[in-house]
């Protein structure tokens, strides 16, 4: 076999490098890293790919921008502007939007870029927890996980108050309102960051630092450990005809994943590139310099802090004063810092609240279908109306402008709403679960509707059942019965004394009952060996069998 | 017919049904809600321009507005017009040109209509109100001609614009809300006389900005940057409303995101 010029030389000089770093093995052994395949696992590396493309682009930026609070006049290409006394930050955005080739566009890209990154990490953490992905053994990678949205959150909160324009600075004000609630420390807190009683001129160059170089750093650390644990624990599979727990079915890293992955990231840097010319986005030159007395309507934040806004519109105003000197802010203090505290840590600690709660401590490889976990889908549901109510406050008056209606009226129904939709959902969802299971069940029984009615002599109508595939079969197959609940404790041992933890014991039972109060069972094995042989039975039946009496009633009229 | 009859049962049918059933009870609609407005008499030349005001006042604004124009009160006490007494041909000009006056329905806030009177009737209108005591005059449009602005007065305008408008009108004019259902319209296709006058009587909820506190030439600035606003061209490419985050954040979650994951979902299907 006759090999060109180039793979020679391409070969010769792999040779020169392996002498000398003998790495051969080892990516023999990695490159053949098997990686199942499914769409949603890319969600998780479209927040990747949003992360390097905000490194590229913000690099770029930083090449201009000035995080200086220094009063300059404006000169620049923006005429409207001209004139107007502004800080050096804010007219160093103008310059990059309108005086430095490709500067808009970069900005628009990093922008973009940026509502990518939070919005993808939000639907792979979505489809982490559906699926139960975070089982044991990633509990920790689902921690990390949760810094990575919180860490995601402050960077874009940060870079979206740097242009010090009037968006940036209302955030600012409302973020440090936030610091000021806190009981006691509120105001050494607002001191510390902003050096000052008001955000000065110190808080910008230090809110570049966290920006540029503090947060991204510990984001990129955090996804280093992210992915070598997904690829130490190696990725978990949907169920399917050859999975188990043990195995891993899919593709090699090189060359198949490698490829998709690849050519992955550059459908995600064009999308963005495309979304970065196309649509303007944060056009600070219209909001203005930010001067402490002025405000726009609709001053929102970026979509991913909207709920964050959304609970501070939906509190009602309540401020309590002790002896008329202390103020306890529950107006901010409670939508601002109560309820995402609570939400934040709750979601680190689900997977450890939900082991607990079943007694589970099995490794697990294999994903749930949502369905199958009816309660953990029913308050992933929950929480996700919860979101999305907040979220809807967030816009309410660009709601009330633009479909005619009431803000108070609104804002009204969702302080109902917020207390009424999520537990109906939660039940709504656990009923769908169930059906769902129902048909699966069904369908092992007796397999699908085939959709092909069949009239019998006797003029009765049936409809054919059809046994299903054997991948369906599979995944359908790979529900595990879940566990009975973890019974009561008994309050008093045999010699009638009080059991240690029994308190505890009790807590981990109910929450055991709340998991697996209701399940539908898996059909036995006999049980599909006996519905299939029933359903063609039936079948058979169906086809041949005459109903003598209602034949010859129906006669006289043939 | 037999046409029609095969089709019946047609998916297509029943929507079909319902599109008609809308469309003849919006034309039903339309050709009511169109005989009631109000028909004006045809200006007359023998009368001066004040008599004129006056005949249409009485026949027109004099149910709510009262006789004499010093306001009126429904049954129940409450106020069903205010005194025009004072108010100016300016905020008559605007009212009635811009359709607000005659009103049509009470409600939260008196909406922008097409106007019921002709230019002459409104001028009319205007004259007699403003003969009742001095007010606010309909500008001169000189005040208001934004022709040869320069960069410096664009440059005023948009802070003058951002200071005392866009914290109710939105940082591009495209309005907001307010309480109770009221809200500050868009003034992306306000004509630059009805902006000068707003300023200078300060309608509904508005607050008024008399020359002394906005002088003409400040006024004047304003109206440019807001035509600026208009004919500017969009830097950066396709606006979002001009509404801020919230239709950026729609933006993304709808075309950007749906993109994503519709090639994610393509490239998960090619691997079967």
């Amino acid at each position: 076999m006759s090999t060109s010029k180039v793979e020679q030389a391409g070969g010769a000089g792999y040779l020169w490098v392996d002498d000398r770093v003998p790495a051969s093995k080892y990516l023999k052994k990695q490159l053949g890293k098997v990686f199942p395949d499914h769409w949603s696992f890319m969600l998780g590396e479209i927040a990747l790919y949003s992360f390097i493309i905000l490194l590229l682009s913000g690099t770029f930026l930083s090449l201009w921008f000035k995080p200086s609070m220094i009063e300059v006049v404006y000169d620049g290409s923006y005429l409207p502007l001209n004139g107007v006394k502004m800080s050096e930050a804010y007219a160093s955005t103008l310059d990059i939007s309108f005086d430095i080739r490709g500067g808009l566009l970069m900005r628009q890209i990093h922008h973009w870029g940026a509502l990518f990154f939070v919005a993808a990490i939000s639907v792979h953490l979505l489809r982490v927890f559906f699926t139960g992905a975070f089982r044991k053994p990633r509990e920790t990678n689902w921690i990390i996980g949760v810094t990575l949205l919180t860490l995601a959150l402050l960077e874009g909160f940060a870079g979206y108050s740097l242009p010090d324009d009037l968006l940036s600075g209302t955030g600012l004000r409302i973020a440090q309102g936030i610091m000021l609630s806190l009981p006691v420390v509120g105001s050494y807190v607002s001191f510390f960051v902003f050096g000052g009683e008001f955000p000065g001129t110190d808080f910008i160059p230090r809110l570049y630092t966290v920006h540029v170089l503090l947060v991204p750093g510990i984001i990129l650390a955090l996804i280093t450990v992210h992915l070598m644990l997904v690829w130490f624990q190696k990725h978990t599979q949907f169920p399917g005809p050859g999975r188990t727990q043990r195995n891993v079915v899919g593709y090699p890293l090189f060359p198949v994943y490698a490829a998709k992955a690849g050519g992955f990231f550059f459908v995600v840097f064009g999308v963005t590139a495309l979304m970065g010319g196309l649509f303007q986005i944060n056009p600070i030159w219209l909001y203005g310099p930010y001067i402490p007395d002025q405000i726009t309507a609709g001053s929102q934040p970026d979509w991913y802090i909207g709920w964050l806004d959304g609970a501070l519109r939906l509190m009602p105003n309540i401020e309590i004063v002790f002896f008329g000197q202390w103020n306890l802010m529950l107006n901010v203090l409670v939508p601002a810092v109560i309820v995402p505290g609570i939400i934040f840590t709750a979601m680190a600690l689900y997977p450890f609240i939900e082991q607990w709660a079943t007694g589970d401590k099995t490794h697990h490889h294999l994903l749930d279908r949502p369905r199958n976990a009816p309660t953990r889908t029913a308050i992933g549901a929950m929480s996700l109306s919860f979101y999305v109510l907040l979220w809807i406050q967030g816009g309410n008056d660009l709601i009330a402008n633009t479909f005619k209606i009431n803000i108070f009226v609104i804002t009204w129904t969702l302080r109902i709403a917020i207390f009424v939709v999520p537990p109906l959902v939660f039940v709504i969802t656990k009923r769908i679960c169930f059906g769902l299971q129902r048909r699966d069940r069904d369908k092992l029984l007796h397999g699908y509707e085939s959709g092909i009615i069949k009239r019998l002599p006797n003029g009765k109508y049936y409809e054919q059942h059809q046994p299903i595939s054997p991948e369906e079969r599979a995944v359908l197959l790979a529900r595990a019965e879940a566990p009975l609940p973890l019974p009561m404790p008994e309050k008093y041992d045999a010699n009638g004394i009080k059991q240690k933890g029994y308190g505890v014991k009790k807590l981990q039972s109910r929450l055991s009952h709340f998991f697996y109060n209701e399940q539908v069972p898996m059909p036995t094995a006999a049980e599909i060996e006996e519905g299939n042989h029933h359903e063609s039975e039936l079948t058979a039946e169906r086809n041949y069998e005459i109903d003598d009496a209602r034949t010859k009633a129906l006669a006289p009229h043939e | 017919m037999t046409y029609l009859l095969a089709r019946r049962r047609s998916p297509w049918a029943t929507a079909f049904l319902l599109l008609l059933a809308l469309v003849g009870i919006g034309g039903i609609y339309a050709l009511a809600s169109g005989s009631t407005q109000a028909e004006a008499t045809a200006p007359s030349a023998s009368t001066t321009q004040i008599d004129e005001g006056r005949k249409l006042f009485l026949e027109g604004c004099s149910t709510c507005h009262g006789l004499n124009a010093d306001g009126a009160f429904q049954l129940d006490g409450t106020i069903a017009g205010p005194t025009l007494i004072g108010v100016g041909s300016a905020s008559v000009d605007f009212q009635v040109s811009t359709g607000r006056m005659p009103l049509a329905a009470p409600g939260a806030q008196v909406e922008r209509k097409d106007p019921s009177y002709s230019d002459e009737e409104t001028a009319a209108l205007a004259a007699y109100i403003g003969s009742l005591a001095p007010g606010p005059e309909i500008p001169m449009p000189d005040l208001y001609d934004t022709t040869g602005i320069t960069p410096e007065e664009l440059a005023l305008g948009g802070q003058l614009f951002r200071a005392n408008c866009a914290q109710c009108h939105n940082f591009a004019g495209e309005g907001g809300a307010l309480t109770d259902g009221k809200y500050a319209p868009s003034l992306t296709e306000t004509e630059p006389r009805h902006i000068y006058e707003a300023m200078l009587i300060g309608p509904q909820n508005m607050p008024n900005f008399p020359d002394s506190t906005l002088r003409p030439e400040d006024k004047r600035a304003i109206i440019g940057y807001i035509e600026a606003l208009r004919e500017t061209p969009n830097s950066g490419g396709i606006d979002t409303g001009r509404l801020g985050p919230v239709t950026e954040g729609i933006v993304l979650w709808t075309l950007g995101l749906g993109a994503l994951i519709a090639v994610a979902i393509w490239i998960g299907v090619k691997a079967k």
